[in-house]
Order: structure tokens, then C-alpha cells, then sequence
């Protein structure tokens, strides 16, 4: 499979002293990993140092279900990134996962990007994977179910 | 204990706004300095506190530069395009308190030449934002996600299918802000008009954002100085109250994808105390300065302020009510959209303007109450009210 977007972009590398790196080698393995509190049990994302619920600091890991849903999009035209010169337009979401406390991601939608985008619409996990470069990763992508 | 009317703003500065300036932002920032202290009829020396922008300079740069001598208060907040407008609220808690007199705010930058960089040319300094951030790094550019407008369409597209907000709504701010910039001598869209044809035939940026819906790009700066109200009295122009000002944070300031209710802006929370401090109700001001990096931005604010309900802001928009003449003028200089983008300072200096009575052509009849906003880093908000 062709990536959405091509080459060039930033890679995520893992950031915030690494707090995020459960979550890239849950993605290279193609499992959606996000953290919950292993106290009162909340998910949550992007990953913080201690729950934002209870303050607990014994944040777990855990793999969530691969589907959620459409809570907004953008249809992107004005290539700001260099990268995207040559692009067109591209659909950005964000997916709520509501196996999980209705987490949010940012994605892109693997769609035709001139298509309508239904708000609410349910969604499924499409890993990308990017194994070229120092550190290889893979993107998690939205598709319509 | 309040700070309801204890301080004033008593001098404005500016450079002129272009594109291109060939000028450091720090030198820029001194000449409008220089104009606001000179305005207010003060010497450099009466200055004690500086709160410059976040990036670009810093007060000790500023104080050395202005021969400030006494500098006894120096804060830097970080709020980004919302910071000079939150400074107010900073610096009317350190003058009431006693902690220092008069506090000069500035921000200067090269908005559309450090965007443009050619060879040769020496770098520019850059903003201290921070917080942009390990959610956008990570999680966002990936995506191709990188510019604010790209944040905010996500808001927008969510407002406009869940309240079905026409197209002509985000319309109404951009073309009154226009009409408002050919009254203006500062202003860079003066003399080019747009109707709301143009608007609605204006190319998508990120839909369902328009190149209309997106502020100007400009190099230029402004400043402010702020004193204790009975100093104020022996200033040289009528002094302009701060009545009451709050500032902001939306849960979690830090990530825009993941808010529970991303309507709930950082003006939600600061507009009800701003209130309470000056005590009045938010339909009392006479005209509006708000923060427009982008017009959905204007109709979001307008919601969370209480100026209409949410989803509503069509009505509140349409019709000529925030045209100069309707009952809210909106952004009478034209606003970042077509007067400059120089973080909103140009909405205060224009506000200080409206209630001094001196703002020519596009002076608010019988103005005594304004209102000024802030917004910036993915939705911190600042609110500022000022009487004559």
C-alpha cells in the first residue's frame, strides 16, 4: 500500500523524554497502545506523566480496540509543508475511540480526498508503516468502515 | 482587592505595518516604544516595568536600550498571540499592588519576512513558543498538520456541521473588517475592496477555512504604557481605564485534538470573571475588538463571550451589527484580517483610540466602553475592558 503522504514530513520520533515510545512500538507491531491509569481505571492520550483523572502516577499501557469514529475533519489545500508541494488536497481527522473513554487522534482519512467526510462516521485502524530511516515507524491512518 | 480602574493605558505606538520590513524585530519594538512613552507625554525613565512578547527580545534588552534605570518589575507571558493582550491584565495587578508604576508593553516581529527567508539574509530571532509542542511534533505533523489553520479547521468544520453555520457568517467578519480597514491609514488592505462574492470565491486554505477567512502576514510593532490612575490624570491625553481584564486556558491548554468540549475556549473561562471585575454585562460595551488570526476564531469568541449563544453567531453577525453605524462594531482598523497582524496590540491601540475620541473615520459614536481580546496558542484566551 502507497503511504497517503509522501516522504519528507517529520517523522515522530519519540518525544516528551520519551514517554511516548509504548505507543510507536505498539504501532511497528500494528496494536493501538495508549496509556490508562491503573487506579481508576481512565484512558487517556496524548501520553502525560501521571493520570490527568486521579493524579495517580501508575499509568499502564494498554491496547485498545482498532475503531472510533469520526468527531471532526479538515480538508487540507495549501500545502504548507514543503514536502507537500506536489499534494493536492489530503483529509485530516480526528477519530474518537469510544472503547476508550473517547480518546482522541489525529489521523488522515484513506479515502478520496474530494469525498464528503460524515461526521460520526465509524472508522477503522490502517497501520503505515515507514521502515526506512534511522528508526523506522509506522503511522496509525483512519478508514471508513 | 480589585484592580477595577486603578491603572489606565495613557500612551500607543506604532510603527507602520508592511511587508518587508529589512528591520530587526527589537528595532522595531524600540521605535514603537519610544512613540507610546512619547505619547503618553512620560520620559523612558518613568518606565519600571516591561513585559515584553515571548521571543524575539527580552526587558533587560528593552530596559538597556530605553535608559531604564529602576526596572523593578519584568514578566514574560506565554500565551502566544494572546500574550500582549494578557500583559494588561499583568500589568494592572503589578501597578495596583504597589510593585512598580508604569509598565510598557511591547511586541514587535517579522511576520511576513522571517516566513520568506532569502540567502544572505541574517536570521531572524524567533518567537519562544514552546509549548508548540510535544502533541504537534509527535502526533500532528505526520499528518500534514503544521499551520494554526490547520488546528482550527477541526473546530470549525466540527461548529459548521453541528450548528450549520452558513459560509456567510465567517463572511459578515471578513468583509466588515475590510469595510473598517479603507477608514484606516495603517491599514494593508485599505483600498482593496471585497465583497461577500469575493469571499465565498476565495480559495480553500483548509477547508472549511478560505484565504478570507485567514489574517494578513506583516512585519511592524506596537506598544503600550500602562500607569497608576492618579498619575494618569497629568498625562497627556484622556486616560483609558482598565476596567476589568482575565485571561484563559481551554482543558488541555497543550492539545487541541483531545479537549472534551472544544468550544470551550479559554475565553469560557476568563470572560465571566473579566465581568465580575469590572462589573458589567458583556452587551453593555460599545464596540468590540477581537482577536481575528482567523474569522472562525471571531465567531467562536463571540459564543464563548456570551455575545450570542453557541451556535448562534450568524445572527449576531449579519445585517451590519458589527459594522461601524451597528449596534457592535467590530475591529474598526481592520483587524489582523486586513489593517496588520502585529498580535493584537493593534486592537488595544485602536481601542485606546476609540475612547480618546481620535479615531477619525472610524470613530464609535460616544464610545465609552470597549472590549479587547486576545487569542493564541490553540485557544488560550485574554479579555480586556477599558472605559473612557
Amino acid at each position: 500500500m502507497a503511504n497517503y503522504l509522501p516522504e519528507g514530513l517529520p517523522s515522530p520520533a519519540p518525544m516528551n523524554d520519551n514517554l511516548d515510545v509504548p505507543y510507536w512500538e505498539g504501532t511497528l507491531a500494528h496494536k493501538l497502545v495508549i496509556q490508562k491509569c491503573s487506579n481508576c481505571n481512565k484512558h487517556q492520550w496524548g501520553p502525560e506523566w501521571i493520570c490527568n483523572h486521579c493524579n495517580s502516577f501508575d499509568l499502564s499501557w494498554t491496547e485498545v480496540a482498532q475503531k472510533g469514529r469520526i468527531y471532526s475533519y479538515e480538508r487540507v489545500w495549501h500545502p504548507v509543508h514543503p514536502a507537500l508541494k506536489d499534494q493536492g488536497a489530503y483529509v485530516v481527522v480526528l477519530v474518537e475511540l469510544p472503547d476508550a473513554d473517547n480518546v482522541r487522534m489525529v489521523g488522515n482519512l484513506l479515502a478520496d480526498p474530494e469525498a464528503d467526510v460524515p461526521i460520526g462516521a465509524e472508522v477503522e485502524a490502517v497501520f503505515e508503516d515507514h521502515p526506512g530511516g534511522d528508526m523506522p515507524y509506522t503511522l496509525v491512518q483512519w478508514k471508513l468502515v | 482587592m480589585s484592580f477595577k480602574d486603578k491603572t489606565a493605558i495613557v500612551g500607543i505606538g506604532e510603527t507602520d505595518y508592511v511587508k518587508g520590513s529589512g528591520r530587526s524585530e527589537v528595532d522595531m519594538m524600540l521605535e514603537a516604544s519610544r512613540k507610546a512613552i512619547a505619547d503618553a507625554g512620560m520620559k523612558p525613565s518613568d518606565i519600571d516595568g516591561i513585559i515584553p512578547p515571548p521571543g524575539y527580545t527580552y526587558s533587560e534588552e528593552l530596559a538597556a536600550n530605553l535608559g531604564v534605570e529602576d526596572l523593578r518589575y519584568a514578566a514574560t507571558i506565554n500565551m502566544g498571540g494572546a500574550s500582549p493582550n494578557a500583559a494588561i491584565q499583568h500589568a494592572a495587578i503589578a501597578i495596583a499592588s504597589g510593585v512598580c508604576n508604569s509598565v510598557l508593553i511591547t511586541l514587535g516581529w517579522n511576520g511576513y519576512t522571517a516566513m520568506r527567508p532569502k540567502p544572505g539574509q541574517p536570521p531572524g530571532r524567533s518567537a519562544g513558543i514552546a509549548v508548540l509542542n510535544n502533541a504537534i511534533q509527535g502526533f500532528y505533523l505526520p499528518f500534514g498538520v503544521s499551520a494554526p489553520v490547520q488546528m482550527y479547521s477541526w473546530l470549525a468544520m466540527r461548529h459548521k456541521q453541528m450548528y450549520n453555520t452558513p459560509d456567510e457568517a465567517t463572511g459578515h467578519i471578513a468583509v466588515a473588517c475590510r469595510k473598517h480597514a479603507h477608514l484606516n491609514d495603517k491599514a494593508f488592505m485599505r483600498g482593496r475592496e471585497m465583497t461577500m462574492d469575493d469571499y465565498l470565491a476565495s480559495r480553500w486554505v483548509s477547508e472549511p477555512m478560505r484565504l478570507f477567512d485567514c489574517c494578513l502576514e506583516t512585519d511592524g510593532a506596537a506598544a503600550v504604557v500602562i500607569t497608576r490612575a492618579d498619575i494618569a490624570k497629568d498625562t497627556a491625553h484622556k486616560p483609558v481605564y482598565i476596567m476589568g481584564a482575565a485571561e484563559g486556558h481551554p482543558y488541555p491548554a497543550d492539545d487541541i485534538a483531545t479537549r472534551p468540549d472544544p468550544f470551550r475556549i479559554g475565553l469560557s473561562f476568563a470572560t465571566p470573571k473579566a465581568l465580575e471585575v469590572a462589573d458589567i454585562k458583556i452587551h453593555d460595551v460599545d464596540f468590540l475588538q477581537i482577536y481575528d488570526c482567523f474569522t472562525y476564531v471571531v465567531m467562536l469568541q463571540m459564543e464563548a463571550m456570551g455575545l450570542c449563544e453557541r451556535g448562534e453567531a450568524y445572527d449576531f453577525v449579519k445585517d451590519g451589527n458589527i459594522e461601524l453605524g451597528g449596534r457592535y462594531p467590530l475591529n474598526t482598523h481592520g483587524g489582523l484580517l486586513s489593517q496588520a497582524h502585529v498580535w493584537g496590540l493593534n486592537h488595544t491601540t485602536e481601542a485606546v483610540r476609540q475612547l480618546r475620541g481620535t479615531a477619525g473615520e472610524s470613530q464609535v459614536k460616544d464610545a465609552e466602553l470597549g472590549l479587547v481580546t486576545g487569542w493564541g496558542d490553540l485557544g488560550d484566551g485574554s479579555i480586556v475592558i477599558l472605559r473612557n
